[in-house]
């Protein structure tokens, strides 16, 4: 895992420098360096959108990295870009070690794979679930012919838990996780070492998320995959996740292991969702101290998007304890301790002991 | 409002995908079960005369037997020359068939090629196509048949060419739109991130999304087809006399329905059962494709 | 969280028995059975489920909001002494929006795109007898109530130009303005972000507790059960199968499913392992298997569990669940 120095607004990859008191890890499978994708205005008085504000990452191989954040956060467009799917404006996506415009379509997708949200959108509905594996069986050469393919289309629903009778099911004659399940099969024909997942899980029930995130983690181990596993949905993340990035307004605003993470939370962001998780145990702590005030920007792509048009912390509209400081200077993704970044000023410090730092200052009239 | 727009080429798409066979669909439908039926009979009708299981042949005439009303000999009568109108109109209708069947050849192979052009390319070629859909529509058919008529001369080709022609702009409106729904479709970016080629994608995954609402398009057309050169005909830029096309016919009886209203009558129901038929074959086929009847 | 006050009032709605079916030429296929529950005044009741097991249907049939061919085939919901079930429009009307108000999960197919918030909220209230001008100073102050920031504004704005949350605080607003006694949510937080769905529960508890307002809340969330709602009841293809305080339910499960179901729902603190599954999927509604529902995937089914379908009773704790075994004799 590298520390990476972003300056969001540059645009300028950030410098990959090794951790201090962490093992030296092989190459990242999947890295990213300073990825910025800027869509272009609307109309024609309407601002360009900066999706991504300088983004970088390392995947170690084996290892599952869960990216988190709200709506607005660039997130999907992240996944967007790992894929391959858009260009970034600046900055590069690096497939062990090489850029990935140097890979064609076919050679990149033999790496790489996605797995989306909605498998009924995902899935060619007119495709039995034995053809749309076939196709990708025979096009990426994987099995030699026709006849093995059908053996191997077996194999891949046997990985997912399924029956050999799905091979001849349509898509709309599965339920939701059933389809999930042949849209995780379909990727993994293409006998990948990586997984980009974007919400896998968010369109089903909770019974079929559990039997989801079961099996991810367990062809994790069996294939020795690299996951890099997008969600809202803090719990579902700390079940996977080796490493914990958290998103906000299009960048890392805290990265570390995930205990780190999820019970030390450097970041005031981190920390504001940790709070909002409703846990399921009936012990009232969501309620408890519980503000219902509607900020401002109250909406947190609303936020995201002003804030990425200002200078200075992004976050600094609904921060409790910003300084001075904040306002005017970018916090960049540093390392606090061990392996655990985050980009705060005042990383780190606790708002639960009712400290507030001596200077909270902010312009007149914007107190959170 | 755009995403229902291009949520309904999606969902016939997945429709069409059920199980329960088009035809078998298409037939529960009462209004495709009528059209297919009416179909039936016009088609039947034609291919007697072709055949030439005619009562009389079209064209002799009978100086003797002129202006008779329906009789046990001449079913729909007789016209001004003593000509069996119901022979007459059999062979009108393979002629109405015909051009109708060239008509819509032209217009769906033009059509689709440049409504899939557009759809799937954009940029620089969807404007283009778009705009020369554009020019074709601001000319009414009837000035753009006329034209292709005196430059090419009267005859059954050239009305289906100047008909298919002028239809080209719908073909490439209808198609293109699907094609631009189903294009950012999440399964296409699937097949995009699976490293399927371009071809592969257009043909595999984004034709055969379109399949059902061409079908239906083609129907609709051949209706509109028969209906636009019967009226040319009648206009008298069609085959001249004394050709056997519906349109002269209906033109000719016009002129004597007081005196003879089945020269008038016969042709002219012949015209709308032929509109009749595939208008209401290519409803059913529409509603078949419909994800609220895929569900009964 | 009880509020031992809330027990002795009499409910404000009292579902028994109701039933909902889906009418077919083949016949009628039940997808809510015989479903109870008491919402007494100051009470937040959840009803959770996955899908299919008929919660929204069954929220959907106490507002008469069933379309044809659904339609309710049996059992009652009153609202206080006024049967709601099979009642004329005029009289459903009349409770609507006024007795019985509903937020639902996507407020931008509630709003009219085309109309201000402020004439939208003010419009609902003139249709129920408010003269003109009390309907905007009403309007005015159920924006400001739900903490809404410049109501003056905000009640001139038009609904694509708020964001999410803020839309579904003017939801709650328009829902608050005509002083119900019942609220009814539909999965309302769903599809916002984790904080501002804290901060609207956080909101609806305020007002609720201040106005002794009496709330059904569906959700497929556990989590914001667990943390929002004072009893629970859980429903399963289409029929309840527990309810009791929120405390019991979670601490001592009296129903393998609503175990399974707890043991599945991942969590941000304690252990880390592997979530609990449960194998098959729930009974399609037209081929419901013989006895209990969800005998062909529990793991402490008996033999006797496919004869005959356990019915909802009274266990301890002021539970009720509708299970032959007592989860003293649960394999693990």
């Amino acid at each position: 895992m590298s520390a990476s120095a972003e300056h969001p607004a540059s645009g300028m990859p950030g410098s990959d420098a090794p951790v201090v008191g962490a093992a030296v890890l092989a190459a990242p499978v999947l890295a990213a360096a300073g990825l910025v994708k800027v869509y272009p205005p609307a109309g024609r008085a309407g601002q360009p959108s900066i999706a991504l504000a300088g983004v970088s990452l390392a995947l170690a191989e084996g290892a599952c990295l869960g990216v988190v954040g709200e709506s607005g956060c660039g997130k999907s467009t992240l996944a967007r870009l790992l894929v391959g799917l858009e260009r970034p404006t600046a900055g590069t996506v690096l497939l062990q070690g090489q850029p990935v415009t140097n890979f064609r379509r076919p050679e990149l997708a033999r790496r790489l794979q996605l797995v989306s949200q909605d498998p009924f959108s995902s899935l060619n509905p007119r495709l039995t679930v034995a053809s749309a594996l076939t196709e990708v069986l025979l096009v990426h050469r994987r099995v030699p012919g026709r006849k093995q393919a059908e053996q191997r289309v077996a194999e891949l629903l046997d990985m997912v838990s399924l029956g050999p009778q799905f091979a001849s099911r349509l898509p709309h004659e599965m339920s939701g996780g059933q389809a999930q399940r042949v849209a995780i099969a379909r990727a993994l024909a293409a006998e990948p070492q990586i997984l980009i997942l974007d919400e896998p899980t968010s369109a089903l029930d909770v019974s079929v998320r559990a039997g989801i995130v079961n099996l991810l983690a367990r062809l994790r181990s069996e294939l020795a995959l690299s996951y890099l596993f997008i969600s809202h949905d803090m719990a579902v993340i700390r079940q996977l996740s080796d490493q914990i990035g958290v998103m906000y307004a299009g960048r890392f605003v805290e990265r570390g292991p995930w205990q780190s993470v999820m019970s030390a939370p450097l970041h005031p962001y981190t920390r504001a969702l940790l709070t909002a998780v409703p846990e399921p145990h009936p012990d009232g702590s969501l309620l408890a101290g519980a503000d219902d005030v509607a900020h401002d920007a109250p909406d947190a792509s609303q936020v995201q998007v002003a804030a990425r048009a200002r200078t200075g912390c992004p976050y600094f509209p609904r921060c409790p304890i910003r300084i001075d400081r904040c306002l005017t200077d970018d916090p960049p993704l540093e390392v606090v301790t061990g392996a655990h970044e985050a980009s705060c000023y005042l990383a780190g410090v606790a708002v639960e002991s009712g400290g507030v730092p001596a200077e909270s200052g902010g312009l007149p009239g914007e107190r959170a | 409002m755009a995403q229902l727009a291009a949520a309904e080429p999606l969902v016939m798409t997945q429709v069409a995908a059920s199980r329960r066979s088009l035809a078998a669909r298409l037939w529960s439908q009462p209004s495709g079960r009528a059209g297919l039926i009416i179909l039936a009979v016009m088609a039947l009708a034609g291919l007697a005369s072709l055949a030439g299981l005619v009562p009389d042949n079209p064209d002799a005439q009978n100086p003797a037997a002129t202006l008779h009303g329906p009789s046990a000999a001449h079913l729909f009568g007789t016209d001004q020359y003593g000509r069996d109108v119901l022979s007459r109109v059999m062979a009108g209708t393979v002629l109405s068939l015909q051009t109708a069947l060239l008509a819509v050849v032209i217009c769906a192979v033009l059509g689709t090629l440049g409504g899939v052009a557009a759809g799937y390319f954009g940029g620089v070629i969807s404007s283009v196509v778009t705009s020369i859909a554009d020019l074709l529509f601001a000319i009414p058919s009837i000035l753009l048949a006329l034209a292709i008529v005196s430059g090419l001369g009267a005859g059954w080709q050239n009305t289906a060419i100047a008909v298919g022609i002028s239809y080209t702009p719908i073909f490439i409106r209808v198609v293109r739109g699907p094609v631009l729904a189903i294009r950012s479709a999440d399964y296409v970016k699937a097949a995009q991130v699976l490293g399927f080629s371009r071809r592969r994608i257009l043909f595999r995954h984004v034709l055969p999304g379109v399949g059902g609402i061409l079908a239906v398009q083609v129907t609709l057309a051949l209706g509109w087809a028969v209906l636009i050169e019967a009226s040319l005909d009648f206009l008298g830029l069609g085959p001249p006399p004394p050709a056997a096309t519906l349109g002269l016919m209906v033109s000719d009886g016009t002129n004597i329905a007081g005196i003879a209203w089945w020269t008038l009558a016969f042709p002219a129901i012949a015209v709308v059962l032929l509109v009749l038929g595939f208008t209401l074959t290519g409803d059913g086929l529409r509603d078949a494709l419909d994800p609220s009847a895929a569900n009964s | 969280m009880t509020d031992r006050n809330v027990m002795s009032a009499s409910p404000v709605l009292a579902i028994r028995d109701l039933s909902v079916g889906l009418t077919t030429r083949a016949g009628v296929t039940e997808l809510v059975r015989s479903v109870s529950l008491d919402i007494r005044p100051g009470e937040r009741v959840g009803l959770v489920g996955e899908s299919g097991s008929g919660k929204s249907l069954t929220m959907l049939a106490v507002m008469g909001l069933l379309a044809s061919p659904v339609t309710v085939t049996g059992g009652s919901a009153k609202l206080g002494d006024t049967e709601l079930v099979g009642a004329p429009d005029r009289k459903l009307r009349a409770v609507r929006g006024s007795e019985i108000a509903m937020v639902y999960q996507d407020p931008m197919t509630s709003l009219d795109p085309l109309q201000r918030i402020g004439e939208q909220i003010a419009e609902g209230l003139r249709a129920h007898g408010t003269s003109r001008s009390e309907a905007g100073e009403r309007t005015l102050a159920a924006l400001a109530e739900v903490r809404l920031p410049d109501p003056h504004r905000l009640a001139r704005a038009y609904p694509h130009e708020l964001s999410g949350g803020m839309r579904q605080r003017v939801m709650i607003a328009a829902a608050l303005a005509g002083n119900p006694q019942l609220l009814l949510a539909d999965e309302p937080t769903t599809a916002l972000d984790v904080t501002i769905q804290r901060q609207i529960l956080s909101l609806v508890a305020r007002i609720q507790r201040a106005r002794n307002l009496a709330v059904l809340w569906v959700t497929h969330d556990l989590g914001v059960a667990a943390q929002f709602v004072q009893r629970l009841a859980v429903m399963y293809a289409g029929r309840m199968v527990e309810v009791g305080p929120t405390t019991a339910v979670f601490n001592a499960p009296q129903h393998p499913y609503t175990a399974a179901l707890l043991a599945a729902v991942p969590s941000t603190t304690g252990e880390r392992s592997a979530l609990g599954q449960i194998p098959g999927s729930p009974p399609e509604p037209g081929s419901l298997p013989p006895g209990c529902s969800f005998a062909s995937r529990c793991r402490q089914a008996r033999p006797g569990c496919t004869q005959a379908e356990p019915a909802l009773e009274e266990r301890q704790g002021g539970v009720a669940a509708a299970c032959f075994v007592p989860p003293a004799e649960w394999r693990p």
